[in-house]
């Protein structure tokens, strides 16, 4: 009890002793394929990282252990100090998934789907009291899409779609969000309409996780970002992360000599990479 | 004769007013379940689920245990297996529950050969539904309110299941206690639903309604009150179709659902075949006017 009551104290200081995300010395096989080899991270509140890595190199199971979804063959995360399902029950993990991994013709209102980051504050039935629909309505107006809230949510653009989903988080209540690709499909605007949001989400104290292929938006957007492959290659401010040395580390080829085609590329670039480090 | 009549001589039987609120009551809570069922694509599952619950349910008649109970102990054998076949060998999922779902049925219809009454229990395979007992309705009954009231309590739960597990996770709730739930729910109910259709045909309760209200909006919460009402409406039309038409009752509750689709499949306003055709004729006229 005593040790409960000196956390709380800890956290409630402004310079909280404990990094918003934690990864330490994380390992997921799925049977023999192993999906992260010990990455280790540590992620400070209210900072947006971008997470690169190509397909494969694990992005997706780093969100599920981070969420909780798959328990680690080693290793652990904490998430503020605490075990990933205690985070989960107090709300603050927000998720914005891929487009591909929704049912955009669910016939579900984009107030709808807002309204479901509020069943975690709901009774049993999830009846929305007078402070849910006033806690979406205010998210729906922070990503300016309250016009749109009785549309069917797969009659939006591609980036009005994922801001539903960021509303679902604030709505939430999420002092964490993972985004899932959120600029696949979104056009130049929206995308440039994505960033502002996330910074000023992040400016009211949200850590933000992305994970994307898009690397050219980066800069604008994170703090940091991280080279995955398996494990973390790499972690530092994204204009040094992005120098194309260090891409051609993550994503297994060299891309300085991208135009001479050698079956040896793969091989390569690893040997680089160990002469690097 | 007048209308009115016709929808009255039938009900000056007995049987057929039993056979009329079973009717009613299975079609309304399979219909609720469907909403569900349709969005998840979990239709092949109803229909093993529906179908595996037979040994259940003759062993249940044998032992003198409640129906219900047998379904619920042999839908969770069915999915058990059909997760385990999946999961540690190579055949994949839709073979997986081909193979046990008419393995479970051929039990229970091998049970049913070796169990003295068999006509009794043949009527699970086919239906009843004019032979439903005072006793047959109450069950249905105490069984079709505890699935609706089940369904209705938690259909928020159930749908944000249906539609982004992951964000159930992510908030605290167990995905996998939900799927489970469902899937008793889609037990008992297949249980309610015999008795009117039977074995065979209580998939077809499970899918069409949802189905259907599904092409007819875009508001789950509307679909939840569409796909029940369509549902109980063309189920008793069906009998009394079998009453004046002299055809198996069952089939023919069945095949007015299927009918229904159709029509709304070809002429629903938003999603169907002639229906948006229509739709747009009538906008194209309405602005070749205004000019």
């Amino acid at each position: 009890m005593s040790a409960s009551a000196t956390h709380r104290r800890a956290t409630a200081e402004p310079a909280a002793p404990h990094p918003a995300i934690l990864v330490d010395n994380v390992t997921v096989h799925y049977g023999e394929v192993l999906a992260l080899d010990a990455a280790s991270l540590s992620l400070d509140h209210a900072r947006i990282c971008g997470l690169i890595g190509m397909n494969g190199s694990g992005k997706s199971t780093l969100f599920k252990a981070i969420m909780g979804m798959i328990k680690p063959d080693a290793g652990r995360v904490l998430i503020d100090g605490k075990p990933p399902s205690k985070a989960r029950k107090e709300g603050g993990i927000g998720y914005v998934p891929q487009s591909e991994d929704v049912d955009w013709q669910f016939p579900l209102s984009v107030r709808d789907v807002v309204m479901m980051g509020r069943y975690g504050h709901q009774g049993f039935t999830r009846r929305p009291s007078k402070l849910d629909r006033a806690a979406v309505d205010d998210a729906l107006e922070r990503v300016e899409l309250a016009e749109f809230a009785g549309r069917q949510i797969g009659q939006l653009s591609g980036g009005q779609k994922k801001r539903a989903f960021v509303a679902r988080g604030i709505a939430q209540g999420a002092t964490m969000m993972l985004l899932d690709e959120p600029f696949a499909g979104v056009d130049k605007r929206s995308e440039a309409t994505i960033t502002r949001l996330l910074r000023e989400l992040a400016a009211d104290g949200c850590t933000i996780l992305i994970s994307t292929h898009d690397l050219h938006a980066l800069p604008q957007l994170c703090d940091e970002a991280v080279l995955l492959m398996r494990k973390v290659l790499m972690h530092g401010p994204p204009e040094v992360v992005l120098q194309p040395e260090n891409l051609a580390m993550a994503f297994g080829l060299d891309v300085l000599n991208r135009d001479i085609p050698d079956p040896d590329v793969p091989r390569r670039a690893v040997s680089k990479q160990q002469g690097r480090s | 004769m007048d209308l009115l009549d016709i929808l009255l001589e039938p009900l000056s039987y007995d049987f057929m007013v039993r056979a009329i609120l079973t009717t009613a009551l299975a079609a309304i809570v399979c219909a609720v379940l469907s909403c569900w069922l349709v969005l998840i694509g979990w239709s092949l599952m109803g229909d093993a689920v529906s179908h595996a619950v037979l040994p259940g349910v003759v062993l249940a008649y044998i032992v003198g245990a409640p129906f219900a109970l047998g379904a619920l102990v042999f839908a969770l054998i069915a999915v058990t297996l059909i997760g385990v076949v999946r999961n540690t060998s190579r055949v994949k999922e839709d073979a997986a529950i081909g193979i046990v779902f008419t393995s479970l049925f051929a039990l229970g219809l091998v049970l049913i050969s070796v169990t003295p009454s068999q006509t009794d229990l043949n009527h699970i395979i086919f239906g009843n539904l004019l032979g439903v007992s005072i006793p047959d309705l109450i069950q249905v009954l105490v069984l079709g309110v505890v699935a609706f009231a089940i369904l209705i309590l938690k259909r928020r739960d159930l749908t944000l299941y249906a539609f982004d597990p992951t964000h159930a996770h992510a908030i605290g709730l167990s995905p996998k206690r939900l799927g489970a739930l469902l899937l008793g729910l889609l037990a008992l109910t297949s249980v309610v639903a015999l008795q009117t259709v039977g074995v065979v045909l209580v998939v077809a309760m499970l899918i069409i309604p949802g189905a259907t209200a599904y092409l007819l909006t875009d508001r789950f919460s509307r679909m939840l009150v569409i796909a029940p009402t369509v549902s109980a409406v063309s189920s008793i039309a069906g009998i009394y179709f079998s009453y004046y038409l002299d055809t198996a009752s069952g089939a023919m509750v069945v095949l007015t659902q299927g009918a229904v689709f159709a029509v709304v499949y070809l002429f629903s306003p938003r999603q169907g075949l002639i229906g948006t055709r229509l739709a747009k004729a009538r906008r194209r006229k309405a602005a070749a006017l205004a000019v």
